[in-house]
């Protein structure tokens, strides 16, 4: 994908579940709370039981529900700083696979 | 619930005195729990224990035997190996007098093939690492280090390598690269959709749920026969 510009909702609207579901599970989130997870929501570096192994846990996880493979050199603190960050990584993933 | 020890025969010779938590009263079938590995074993230790005591409830015995290099264990991890787990979890099936096996995610690839039971959730041994080495990278990342996963794995087969604070042998990390779970002819798989609601092991912090306990014994339970 040659944009960095939002990616359209069409394309996000299932990651965005698998990834909220996903937050869910690792962080034990309310469905409230996880509702509220917006595109500045700080994940990895903002939350403190958001630590490497739960990162690790956390990619893995999405890596089997969506289908795909997430390289090492793709994984950078930006990505996974925030919820739109990651949200972002995996739309444009999906749109290259 | 019973606390006690039990003796592990070690690869190397010689005999390691492991801690065994045991739920036995003589009452006929007798599941040997064998844990998740590594940083899931934490996350999964309470719940575990959980079942036990669901499974004590309906009238079965069960025991969950430390392995060398886990959990009370003095054996170093760095000495053990995969098919010295295997062996151990052999040996406490037998000394303990267990009937079943119930294995918890990367737990079924220790699982005795003969014995009846059932694997909860199992997975490759490459996954199971897949997910440590990419813990290991993040760490690295963050401390302004660049690791890349497989120049780790090939240190990995030929040093060893510590991965998530857990130090793994060069033995213990190409077995485990190598380890699907065997079912055999009498192993049930138990998926997370049968028990219902979020997977413990994802959790960041440990956590204990009594109705996925009892769902989980309930399953064992009724096909126990």
């Amino acid at each position: 994908m040659a944009s960095k510009l939002p990616v359209p909702v069409e394309q996000t609207g299932d990651i965005d579940l698998v990834l909220r579901q996903v937050l869910q599970d690792v962080l034990g989130l309310s469905d409230d709370r996880v509702a509220e997870l917006d595109a500045d929501s700080g994940l990895f570096g903002h939350l403190p039981e958001l630590d490497s192994m739960a990162v690790a846990g956390l990619l893995t996880e999405i890596e089997d529900r969506m289908d795909i493979i997430i390289e090492d050199d793709e994984v950078d603190g930006e990505m996974l700083e925030t919820f739109g960050g990651l949200l972002t990584f995996l739309a444009e993933k999906r749109a290259d696979g | 619930m019973l606390t006690r020890t039990w003796p592990c025969p070690l690869s190397g010779g010689g005999v390691s005195h492991e801690l065994a938590l045991a739920f036995t009263k003589d009452r006929g079938a007798n599941v040997l729990m064998i844990p998740p590995l590594f940083d899931e074993h934490n996350k999964l230790r309470a719940q575990i224990v959980a079942v036990m005591r669901c499974l004590d409830r309906a009238g079965f015995d069960s025991v969950l035997a430390d392995l060398p290099g886990c959990n009370e264990s003095l054996v170093p991890l760095e000495d053990v190996t995969l098919s010295g787990w295997r062996a151990a979890i052999h040996a406490a099936a037998e000394l303990l007098g267990c009937t079943h096996v119930l294995a918890w995610r990367a737990g079924a690839l220790l699982a005795p093939p003969e014995l009846p039971g059932w694997q909860y959730a199992p997975l490759t041994g490459a996954k199971q690492l897949r997910a440590m080495l990419r813990a290991r990278t993040i760490a690295a990342r963050e401390a302004g280090k660049a690791e890349v996963m497989a120049d780790l794995e090939k240190i990995a087969r030929t040093d060893g390598i510590a991965l998530a604070g857990w130090q793994l042998s060069a033995e213990l990390f190409t077995g485990l690269e190598a380890a699907e779970p065997q079912t055999g002819t009498f192993q049930h798989i138990i998926t997370q959709a049968e028990i219902g609601g979020p997977a413990l092991w994802l959790r960041a912090e440990p956590e204990r749920d009594d109705e996925q306990a009892d769902a989980l014994a309930e399953l064992v339970v009724g096909q126990i026969g």
